[in-house]
């Protein structure tokens, strides 16, 4: 094995973000982040689903055959995911409100399939738990990261705590409205993947052409 | 970890394991496992988490009673303050109560709605709900001084994907809106699901059901009707099926077939 656990664990952090790097997962991302209560909720919950069914996958892998693998990991996926709903309605139901369809959605998340498609086949069950793991912790990490900025400068308020008294309630933070709207998540995960590419350069993608440099004589 | 296996698996449950995963058998077979089990995983959440889910299913019920009549605080308790209000059952077709034959606590005026002793079939469905309950639960909200203040009244209808369950305020008069909410549906989210805006439900409150000859005139729309500003709720962009389906749902409910008994007892003060 190429790489140790822990490399497996920190590694989709940061230097193989799935959402900054691969750029999968962006539709709920860009949904859910206008609180950071919301994104934490869904952050965990795509954890779990993305390390219980990379290792479920693992653990049939040699039995599923190569002829219906997609549907065989799509029943596992969305199991866990019904599971996920169903106990997010009993325990947290105003979140569960909230969140509505984008917990469902978590099954179409390519981060899920592409997890259980690209390791989860290929490696046994313990790997394939802590790169699911690792996986759903990188999405979770952009998450918290854009819901930080867009609950504390759109609505002034951590996990609904208020932190810059708005206006509107008698303090004098003006609120950015813009950032409880979707588009926002968009510019800000775009500033963060510029971040993530500029710390780490080798992020930055080959040019598919190259302009052709002629020395002038 | 190793995947080599034995030259000569023993026994059938090993043979069977070490078959080739893509013959015809064991496609089936592995298909119909996992969906067998994963059917049995889901289900046995679903059965097991759902006392839990009813109960907050009524408690956000309730929620959506104190937001309509306009009570509700964050942090409230919700079980408390919806003691306040005075439930009863009544029976659309006389605008009477009929607590003597129901208890208004427990009633389930959805349900009663495919009970065929407790309901009518619509003809004239411009909500599409199928069956009318002949009676529903409402809610009485009264003063300090025990004046009735509001009225809540439960309302439903079909939308573009799905039943809007919802409440309506009204004040006292019977004809002045002071809110409407829904509390459950199925609506696009950020198109007809835009029914929950708050900005939205603002728009209700202070408009009037009837004109001064006692038409109804209230309607969800994208543009003022000649009745005047105080009949017109601007209909939702982007969701023109969706406010449809509010406009057919307040003006059916609203309407002959739904409160309009009670509310016309209830501008005579017999209430």
């Amino acid at each position: 094995m190429s790489q140790t656990k822990k490399e497996m664990l920190v590694d989709p952090l940061v230097d193989n973000n799935p959402i900054t790097l691969q750029v999968l997962g962006i539709c709920s991302a860009l949904a859910v982040t206008s609180s950071l209560q919301v994104s934490f909720v869904m952050a965990l919950a795509v954890t779990f689903v993305t390390s219980f069914s990379s290792f479920f996958i693992s653990c049939l892998r040699n039995q599923i055959p190569g002829s219906i693998r997609i549907i065989v990991q799509m029943v596992i996926i969305a199991s866990l995911v019904i599971l996920v709903d169903q106990v997010l309605k009993a325990y947290a139901f105003e979140i569960s409100k909230t969140l509505s369809v984008f917990v469902g959605l978590i099954i179409t998340n390519c981060i899920v399939m592409g997890r259980a498609e690209a390791f989860a086949m290929k490696n046994p069950p313990v790997a394939s738990f802590i790169d699911g793991m690792g996986n759903g912790m990188g999405y979770g990490l952009i998450l918290l990261l854009v819901g930080f900025i867009r609950e504390l400068f759109g609505a002034g308020s951590l996990f609904g705590i208020t932190i810059l008294e708005t206006v509107n309630n008698g303090g004098w933070y003006v609120p950015n409205g813009m950032l409880l709207l979707p588009p926002s998540a968009f510019f800000i995960i775009g500033l963060i993947i510029w971040a993530f590419r500029t710390w780490k350069p080798n992020q930055v993608e080959e040019r598919e052409y190259k302009i052709q440099q002629v020395e002038a004589h | 970890m190793s995947d080599t296996q034995s030259p000569e698996p023993k026994g059938a449950i090993a043979k069977f394991l070490a078959a080739s995963p893509d013959s015809v058998g064991k496609t089936i077979f592995v298909a119909v496992a996992v969906c067998l089990v994963a059917s049995m995983v889901v289900s046995a959440a679903a059965v097991s988490l759902r006392p839990v889910q009813e109960a907050n299913a009524l408690k956000d019920k309730q929620v959506n009673v104190l937001q309509v009549a306009g009570v509700y605080e964050p942090g409230v308790d919700v079980s408390e303050a919806f003691a306040a209000f005075e439930p009863h059952v009544l029976e659309l077709s006389t605008g009477q109560f009929v607590d003597d034959q129901f208890d208004a606590t427990t009633f389930d005026d959805i349900a009663a709605a495919s009970d065929p002793d407790l309901s009518i079939a619509l003809d004239n469905d411009p909500a599409g709900i199928g069956r009318q309950s002949k009676y529903r639960v409402i809610y009485l909200l009264r003063d300090d001084s025990g004046e009735l203040d509001k009225v809540i009244l439960p309302l439903h209808g079909y939308g573009l994907w799905s039943t809007l369950f919802g409440f309506i305020a009204l004040e006292n008069n019977g004809n002045d809106i002071f809110g409407l909410q829904f509390y459950q549906h199925g609506e696009t989210p950020g198109l007809g699901a835009e029914v929950d805006n708050p900005r939205w439900r603002a728009l209700w409150n202070g408009k009037k059901l009837r004109d001064d000859e006692g038409e109804l005139q209230i309607t969800v729309a994208k543009s003022q009707p000649a009745a005047g500003p105080d009949f017109y709720v601007d209909a939702l962009a982007g969701a023109t099926l969706t406010s449809v389906g509010v406009d057919n749902l307040v003006r059916f409910w609203m309407g002959d077939a739904g409160y309009a008994p009670f509310l016309a007892k209830l501008q005579a003060g017999e209430i």
